[in-house]
């Protein structure tokens, strides 16, 4: 509670605390694996685990598994993002269709779908098929929400004064409409993005053949804890990435406006 | 649409009216076009409830299932409240801590699922820890956000007053808290929802998570829907109900 200022003394304070913690936690994990005879089944030595992701990045093992895993993401995205801006935007067009669809889609959207899974495992099987139909319907929501509210809360001044001054339906959508839109829309692409990436790792977890969520079942259920924490850190590593590069999407969309 | 009475174009009725096409659609597929073995009608589903919950284990799954939400979100309001005023309050700590916890926060977790089911076993334990830690993090951001935002000059007029720093808490903070901690439990409860249904679903013995499985591979359609629909009426009442929360305590200062 005390207004201290963010000083360069502090400063240097937080980050030495930062990495104090990251070192005790690696610290602490090697000792308890190494002396207080923590059972590697339950935590592997982090220097094995290491060696186990040098592996896996040198024996190029995990490409089959990523390149399932990105196309799912890409497919679901690219489905969930084309129908939900068109489909968003169609209804935004006019305020009486917004009330009509706007709550039901909040409705929805409000259900964790993730409990549909089996419904679609039965339906299109234990293949990528399934993943990809789950990834698109979960991100759907937010980019159908988002294209509704940035289509539909445009500034009517703008509007008027575009058509006031003779603009075609084509230049009002160009000039006026899709700049007023474009960054709540691209906060909306993000975040479905980053659920399809969720549900598709999530449902390769919980039933599928291949993917990075399937390996890394595999490993656990195989009892290989080594490669199988590596195997995490390399997808957490691949999910930051991703993040990183949708966000600096949407950073630039925003500027180029 | 002008000879239609003005009640019947209201958004309400016509929103009524996309529903009822959208099961008439699923209804006229589920009966003729579809393999009924993969999917079943909503009448179907309906008349088939009773049989679901008739199914043994299945009410108590349900109980279970309840159960591990209700200690799963008590836990993250619990975690999330203590670490979220701690952070939020405490310069140093927030500088220090909340680039680690966003870090987490926005970390894919359904990764170390399995870890957590070797850690904590297939029973409660596991929902319950994996539901925490999907459950936390939102309100322990949302709330190390709204303490903030509290303007210095009332917490500052309230030491120059004399107030020790329990008072303090109890009169200027607690108070301008009371919105973001209800946003955060509305957060929480989506993250312990997730949680706790995702590592259900993954392996369980007596939860819902069992009898989905077995749904599925008796290819029960009509049971599978009906399990599903009943969860999520769960999960829309639980949502439902913090969300009349939030806005009942959110705009209490206008």
């Amino acid at each position: 509670m005390r207004g201290e200022g963010p000083g360069n003394a502090g400063r240097a304070g937080s980050r030495a605390v930062q990495i104090g913690f990251v070192a005790a936690f690696l610290g602490l994990w090697y000792l308890a694996t190494t002396r207080w005879g923590v059972s590697s089944i339950l935590l592997p030595n982090p220097l094995n685990v290491a060696r186990e992701l040098g592996d896996i990045l040198a024996s190029g093992e995990f490409v089959a598994d990523l390149r399932v895993t990105l196309t799912e993401l890409f497919v679901a995205f690219a489905i969930s993002a084309v129908s939900g801006v068109t489909l968003g935007y169609v209804i935004s067009r006019t305020r009486y269709r917004i009330r009509v669809f706007d709550p039901l889609f909040s409705a929805i959207y409000a259900v964790p779908l993730i409990l549909f899974l089996p419904l679609y495992i039965l339906i299109f099987g234990l293949g990528p098929a399934s993943k990809i139909a789950l990834g698109a319907s979960i991100s759907f929501f937010p980019v159908v929400l988002s294209t509704i509210a940035g289509f539909g809360n445009v500034d009517r001044t703008l509007i008027t004064a575009a058509r006031s001054m003779g603009a075609s339906d084509p230049q009002l959508f160009r000039f006026v409409l899709l700049p007023a839109a474009l960054p709540v829309m691209l906060t909306g692409m993000r975040m479905g993005f980053t659920v399809a990436l969720l549900s598709i790792i999530g449902s390769e977890t919980l039933a599928s053949l291949e993917g990075l969520g399937h390996r890394i079942v595999h490993l656990a259920e195989g009892m290989e804890m080594a490669r199988m924490f590596a195997y995490i850190a390399f997808v957490v590593a691949i999910a930051a990435l991703l993040n990183v590069v949708v966000s600096s999407l949407e950073a630039r969309g925003r500027r180029s406006r | 649409m002008t000879a239609l009475p003005r009640a019947l174009r209201s958004p309400g009725v016509a929103r009524l009216g996309v529903i009822l096409g959208l099961l008439a659609v699923w209804e006229i597929a589920a009966r003729w076009l579809v393999d009924p073995l993969f999917l079943a009608p909503p009448s179907a589903v309906v008349m088939g409830l009773g049989r679901v919950i008739g199914t043994r284990g299945v009410p108590g799954a349900l109980g279970i299932t309840l159960y591990e939400l209700a200690i799963a979100f008590a836990l993250s309001v619990a975690i999330g409240l203590v670490v979220g005023l701690v952070v939020g309050l405490h310069n140093f700590s927030r500088r220090s801590f909340m680039p680690i916890i966003l870090l987490l926060y926005g970390t894919p977790q359904v990764t170390v699922l399995p870890i957590f089911i070797l850690y904590f076993g297939i029973g409660p334990a596991s929902k319950i820890a994996f539901g925490v830690t999907h459950g936390m993090f939102p309100i322990i951001v949302t709330i190390a956000a709204g303490v903030q935002n509290i303007k210095p000059i009332l917490l500052v007029s309230a030491r120059s007053m004399g107030a020790n720093s329990w008072q303090m808490l109890r009169y200027v903070v607690f108070p301008h808290m009371i919105p973001s901690f209800f946003t955060g439990m509305r957060l929480g409860m989506t993250g312990v929802l997730l949680g706790v249904l995702l590592a259900e679903l993954y392996v369980s013995t007596a939860g819902i998570g069992y009898f989905t499985t077995l749904f599925t591979q008796n290819f029960d359609p009509t049971r599978l829907l009906g399990l599903i629909g009943m969860l999520a009426a769960m999960a829309i009442v639980l949502n439902e109900g913090v969300r009349r929360l939030e806005t009942r305590y959110a705009r209490w200062r206008d």
